[in-house]
């Protein structure tokens, strides 16, 4: 039994180091550039890189790479600039549909959708990757910035979103996820998690979006209940960009100067954040608010823990409802921990000061029958663990920092 | 001499007066690489590609795919002593070797040809380009741009597919696929002479079919959208398809109302909902996600992503009359 697993793991080596033959494909910027990167894209084999020069590449078209194990690298962020202000058609900029691919140093400007998505592509690598709507935040920007779903083991680290007109960097339906040292800004939702598991978001600077970090669960889709999810050591600063999502939009609903935001799901840590100046509020624990019928569905949000986070002004500005009377009642902040009340689990909120529950007494009631107040979580209770590993496989960090 | 030199003479005219069927280039289909010209496959007799080859056969589907109003024929290949399998009412089973063409015309003028080959190691999707003259379609690895004219009068740049795009809808768990020739998709009558001439292992037994778009008006207007969906969202909305994260599956045989789309709401559809709520609402076209991405021609809002820089007037009502009349 030993042997075997010893040679299973040799061979798994070998599988996973790049073949003899790996070459580099160069690609400049300039004239034709749409067809000789995307003929790049097609033709390299598994261990290849193609290597982006530094420039501007205008394109009309969304690329797409389909090669298990190829790297695509550019001149750095700044340097080496994908431009699809010209696109027509395609739904993103880059669509990435095979596993062990590599990202990095290089840009996406103004997609007519989404900026980079990455489907079904396991152990997949965005590294220091910019994606930019350059006019600012509007409702015509294409949706999300970075976007993988589908996929296990995901790393996106050291990249840069601004302006996406729905999740800066949005992880859907996935596990074994790390989403760290990224700067997002002026987006709707600045990193969402949704209906994905073992997701960790650390080190992030989310700013000037509506809503800092979410972390969602909702029905009537393939991968359903998420959590074991953590969010830590991130700065969540100042969210006040007036919500521009179209309205059909699930985060259409987020209300304009969320901190963190958790809807659903099952166990997520937010621990050691520093949280400043989110208007409506820094942590909001919610459960799903529309009617559903999908009956393998948990609306709710069980096993949240709150603890250790620091928090700077904010909620003076709550979009809630009812919030008038409340912030009257309160002083004019709100504490910095709301939940709904509804569920019979409040959330676990350990800095021995007051939250926020809003006292909604189940869903499809309106706030008339709400009896907010405060809720000191003072009761012996113990807390929910993770379950781990978290985040993505450690073989991932190895292609984001060598 | 001169007796065998008149005896070639003879057998020679006699081959110019009948010649043998020119055979489809077998070891181009199954070979390796990308054959640079759609010439090279043999798939046609001619270099304008009308005349088919030896076992290459014409077929129609009930409701195709509409791409901006391209005029569209389609062919079947099936190699010699070889024999598709039916597969209940769904996709039919083609061996390999087996290939399937698509020519693609504006004004009776060919654009490109996209082709399916069955090789060893799967379906490999490709796009060939037509010439100016016509005679020669050379491969669009990359895909290309062509400005043209459409049916009605407009004017667009027409988008040929990459590699990688064939297989963004031709895809089923991420594995190339034919999308078109499924038996409730297929009249009964070419069905049957198929398996009559050999080359279909029998005739499937297909409970709903599809009905031919032409007669939209006749039938059901909810067969007439349901057929129009899975020819032209149901190859990547379906589970194992591109759009499987969305939840909205578009198939002809899906039962599940809230699959359908009907008051789901969006995933991840981006700016693609516009002011709208859900996928579908009974009754209200004009507040649902799928009416307003149809009718849209705007990149990240239209749908389908690929293939359609126009609106298809002609689909849009039946799937606009389709909701209106839904409870």
């Amino acid at each position: 039994m030993r042997m075997s697993a010893t040679l299973i793991a040799a061979a798994s080596a070998l599988a996973l180091a790049a073949p003899l033959h790996a070459k580099t494909i160069e690609v400049a910027a300039g004239d034709g550039a749409q067809g000789r990167l995307q003929e790049a894209l097609i033709l390299a084999e598994p261990g290849d890189t193609v290597q982006l020069g530094a420039g501007r590449f205008v394109l009309t078209d969304g690329l797409s790479l389909d090669v298990n194990g190829v790297t695509v690298r550019g001149a750095g962020m700044d340097a080496s600039v994908l431009d699809f202000t010209g696109q027509k058609g395609a739904g993103e900029g880059l669509l990435v549909t095979s596993d062990d691919v590599t990202l990095r140093d290089f840009a996406v400007e103004n997609t007519k959708g989404d900026g980079i998505k990455s489907k079904g592509a396991d152990n997949v690598v965005y590294y220091r990757i910019r994606v930019t709507w350059t006019g600012g935040p509007k409702e015509t920007n294409g949706a999300y910035g970075i976007y993988p779903v589908s996929s296990t083991g995901v790393l996106v680290d050291g990249c840069k979103v601004s302006g996406a007109s729905d999740a800066g960097i949005y992880v859907g339906q996935s596990k074994a996820i790390t989403v760290r040292y990224n700067y997002v800004e002026q987006s709707v939702a600045g990193i969402e998690i949704e209906n994905s598991r073992d997701a960790l978001v650390t080190g992030n600077l989310v700013t000037r979006n509506t809503g800092g970090i979410l972390v969602f669960d909702l029905p009537n889709l393939p991968v359903m209940g998420g959590g074991n999810t953590r969010i830590s050591g991130n700065l969540v600063v100042g969210n006040d960009t007036p919500n521009f999502a179209p309205k059909g939009n699930i985060v259409a609903g987020v209300p304009r100067g969320t901190g963190i935001m958790v809807m659903a799901n099952d166990g997520v840590w937010i621990r050691a954040n520093h949280l400043a100046n989110n208007p409506t509020g820094h942590v909001l624990v919610v459960s799903y608010p529309k009617p559903f019928t999908d009956k393998t569905y948990n609306p709710l949000p069980r096993n949240i823990v709150v603890e250790e986070n620091a928090y700077v002004g904010g909620g003076d500005e709550p979009q809630l409802p009812g919030a008038a009377p409340l912030l009257a009642a309160l002083g004019g902040r709100l504490p910095p921990v709301v939940w709904d009340g509804i569920g019979p689990q409040m959330p676990f909120v350990t800095n021995g000061k007051a939250f926020l529950s809003l006292g909604i007494p189940g869903p499809d009631v309106g706030m008339a029958e709400a009896k907010p107040g405060l809720v000191k979580d003072d009761k012996a209770r113990t807390l929910p663990t993770p379950t781990a590993p978290f985040g993505a496989p450690a073989a991932l960090d190895s292609r984001a920092r060598p | 001499m001169r007796l065998l030199a008149a005896a070639l003479l003879v057998l020679g005219t006699a081959l110019a007066a009948a010649p043998a069927p020119v055979p489809v280039n077998d070891a181009v289909v199954t070979g390796g690489g990308y054959p640079q010209t759609l010439g090279e496959l043999g798939f046609f007799t001619d270099p304008g590609a009308r005349q088919p080859a030896a076992g290459v056969v014409p077929y129609r589907l009930q409701t195709p795919l509409w791409t901006d109003g391209a005029e569209k024929d389609r062919f079947v290949y099936v190699p010699a002593g070889q024999q598709a399998r039916a597969q209940g009412d769904g996709l039919i089973d083609l061996p390999v070797g087996s290939a399937l063409i698509k020519h693609f015309a504006f004004g009776g003028k060919l654009i490109e040809t996209r082709v399916l080959l069955h090789r060893k190691d799967g379906w490999l999707a490709l796009p060939y380009v037509w010439n100016a003259a016509q005679n020669e379609a050379r491969l669009a690895l990359a895909g290309k741009r062509i400005d043209l004219v459409t049916p009605t009068g407009q004017a667009i740049s027409y988008g040929v597919p990459n590699k990688n795009q064939c297989k963004d809808c031709h895809s089923l768990d991420n594995v190339t696929m034919p999308i078109g020739p499924k038996a409730y998709n297929l009249s009964a009558a070419w069905l049957t002479a198929f398996a009559k001439s050999g080359k279909l292992d029998r005739v499937p037994v297909v409970d709903r079919r599809i009905p031919l778009w032409e007669q939209r008006a006749k039938v059901p207007v909810a067969d007439a959208a349901r057929g129009y969906l899975d020819a032209n969202c149901a190859h990547c909305h379906n589970p194992k398809g591109a759009a499987s994260n969305s939840g909205l599956y578009l198939g002809w045989q899906v039962t599940d109302r809230i699959a359908l789309g009907v008051m789901k709401r969006p995933v991840a559809a981006g700016r693609g909902a516009g002011p709208h709520e859900f996928d579908v609402v009974p009754g209200q076209p004009d507040h649902s996600i799928l009416l307003y991405r149809f009718a849209s021609t705007e990149g990240g809002v239209a749908m389908p992503e690929l293939g359609r820089e126009t609106r298809d007037p002609a689909g849009e009502a039946v799937v606009r009359a389709w909701i209106a009349g839904m409870r």
